[in-house]
């Protein structure tokens, strides 16, 4: 039984991660292009007028939190569209036919979205080498924040292609939620530069957490504590894993 | 014989209150090659869609060979293998890789599911377009790869909905013979198709749905034995004065040069040419006039929705 579920995973994860491979085009290259902008426009043109941030210079300061954005917007996306396309067409009939438990099948394009956010998030730390000296200050956080954030986000967005009815439905999210708890999210500015009251708001937005974390694993500065960031990531792994094997085991959006 | 498939009650209703399925029993016997009939509607699908996880029954049980989707469903599931109706397979993906991942969703490792998928496309006619995109493949291929992705991890009851429909009459033959030479494997088949002609030749056992119930579950000899009339069409030469009537028989007049037959069960067709031949008619041909279980299906739904109107 383990060695068959272990074989579906591991279909899952290959056809997933073949998907997005197969069309680097459109699942690579975008984000390496946006994040580049990112770093010319608002590092070197506009950065190096705005001075120190927590000791480090803008560039350094705001590299983290470019990388984080842009693994949440791809393990995101790259499940909202992937199932909603696999829902679209059909095909993910393909295994809700076979004996496939449904912890396996959240797995398996969890880990796909994962794999892309992960993916990116290098592309981008490479690029990002092109402009600022990057340092480490503990690679473990690093790894388990961008592990987490991927997974968190990937949850995400299959939970949204679970409900989606059409196309549009998975870019409402991304659109209107995801984008601007990003910006808000400390990627462009500690949070400690805020009003009292709007620090107390911005504690509100998870985002701020994982960013925090992510940055403190470069650069040993964080506006909130790591345990409670990580408190904070995995509560949300959990809700969200314990939402999405609901809907897949009540067949929502699925089975009639 | 262990039973194939056992469903006892099944029911469904659907959101907004359409109750597609209403307490049906029905059983398949291992290495049966079973026909589900019925009109559109009637709830084929919707048993299929249970058989397979793909529709949440409301009530009702259902065991493949004695494990119930209730409570073994990966089990049950890990024995059928479904060609669904619509093509549900990534259209972007190629036919090598759509049954190779397939293959793995039942864990069948990856050096294992390419050799089969070999086997498979090679016995259906696809291996050569095993590494083209299957959006390009023509209907008839894709229904052979939808038949090639169900039998990737050898499965022992294989469900096809209405496998051949929009397929060449050649290929529909050829995809017969596949059907028959895996149903002598030992795999059990069940069949839903609108061909009648099809079920008749194909199969051994039938059941007929319509309105969400079964209204015969028998074997194919035994429901065309319930046949009392078979209707012939005989095309006359010209220059033949066709009858009006023919003694004992009930005669139609189609065309200048076609006449229509209704001959009992007890009756003898020579009758027939007996007295055409007294009267100097000269037969060129003879034919059934329609698919015989056409007329008993055809018979069967009427004589439900009479009973359904209370008539």
């Amino acid at each position: 039984m383990m060695s068959r579920n272990r074989i579906a995973l591991s279909s899952i994860l290959h056809k997933e991660v073949h998907r997005f491979l197969r069309i680097w085009v459109q699942t690579l290259v975008p984000p390496a292009i946006t994040i580049s902008l990112y770093f010319v426009i608002f590092g070197s043109l506009i950065g190096s007028r705005i001075g120190q941030m927590g000791g480090f210079s803008y560039m350094e300061f705001i590299v983290p939190g470019l990388i984080m954005m842009s693994v949440i917007t791809n393990s995101y996306s790259n499940v909202a569209s992937s199932f909603f396309s696999a829902k679209w067409q059909r095909n993910v009939e393909e295994m809700l036919v076979a004996p496939v438990p449904n912890w396996v099948i959240v797995a398996g394009y969890v880990g796909g979205g994962m794999c892309r956010g992960m993916m990116v998030g290098l592309i981008v730390t490479v690029i990002s080498l092109f402009f600022v000296d990057i340092q480490i200050h503990n690679v473990w956080v690093i790894i388990a924040t961008v592990s987490l954030t991927s997974a968190v986000f990937a949850l995400g967005g299959l939970i949204n292609a679970i409900f989606a009815g059409s196309f549009d439905d998975i870019s409402i999210i991304p659109t209107f939620i995801l984008t601007p708890l990003t910006y808000l999210g400390g990627v462009f500015y500690s949070i400690s530069l805020l009003p009292e009251f709007w620090q107390g708001v911005s504690q509100i937005n998870p985002i701020v957490y994982m960013v925090n974390a992510f940055r403190y694993g470069f650069l040993g500065i964080s506006d909130v504590s790591l345990w409670v960031s990580f408190a904070v990531i995995l509560t949300f792994v959990a809700i969200l894993y314990t939402i999405a094997m609901t809907l897949i085991t009540k067949g929502i959006g699925l089975r009639s | 014989m262990q039973l194939a498939i056992e469903i006892t009650g099944l029911k469904k209703v659907y959101k907004g209150g359409f109750e597609a399925l209403k307490q049906i029993d029905l059983s398949v016997q291992q290495g049966d090659f079973f026909a589900l009939l019925g009109p559109n509607g009637a709830g084929k699908s919707t048993t299929i869609g249970i058989m397979t996880s793909l529709v949440n029954k409301t009530a009702g049980q259902v065991k493949v060979f004695g494990h119930d989707i209730d409570f073994e469903l990966e089990t049950a599931k890990s024995f059928l293998g479904l060609v669904p109706q619509e093509f549900n397979f990534n259209q972007f993906e190629t036919p090598m890789k759509i049954l190779v991942n397939q293959a793995g969703y039942y864990g069948v490792p990856r050096m294992i599911a390419r050799q089969r998928a070999e086997k498979y496309l090679k016995q259906l006619d696809l291996w050569d377009k095993c590494d083209e995109a299957s959006r390009s493949l023509s209907g008839g291929m894709k229904r052979r790869l939808m038949i090639a992705r169900a039998l990737m991890h050898e499965p022992k009851v294989l469900i096809l909905d209405e496998p051949t429909a929009g397929v060449d009459i050649e290929l529909r033959r050829h995809m017969w013979d596949y059907l028959r030479e895996l149903n002598s494997q030992g795999i059990t088949i069940i069949l839903t198709t609108h061909y009648l002609e099809e079920a008749e030749m194909l199969c051994r056992n039938i059941a007929i749905i319509d309105a969400g119930k079964i209204v015969e579950n028998t074997s194919m000899k035994a429901l065309l034995a319930k046949l009392h009339v078979e209707t012939f069409v005989l095309d006359i030469a010209q220059g033949s004065t066709l009858p009006e009537t023919l003694d004992g028989y009930a005669l139609r007049q189609v065309d200048d040069h076609t006449l229509e037959v209704d001959i009992e069960k007890t009756q003898s067709i020579n009758g027939v040419f007996a007295q055409l031949t007294e009267q100097g008619v000269n037969v060129l041909s003879l034919r059934n006039k329609s698919n015989r279980l056409e007329e008993l299906f055809v018979t069967l739904v009427a004589n439900n929705n009479l009973k359904a109107r209370g008539e």
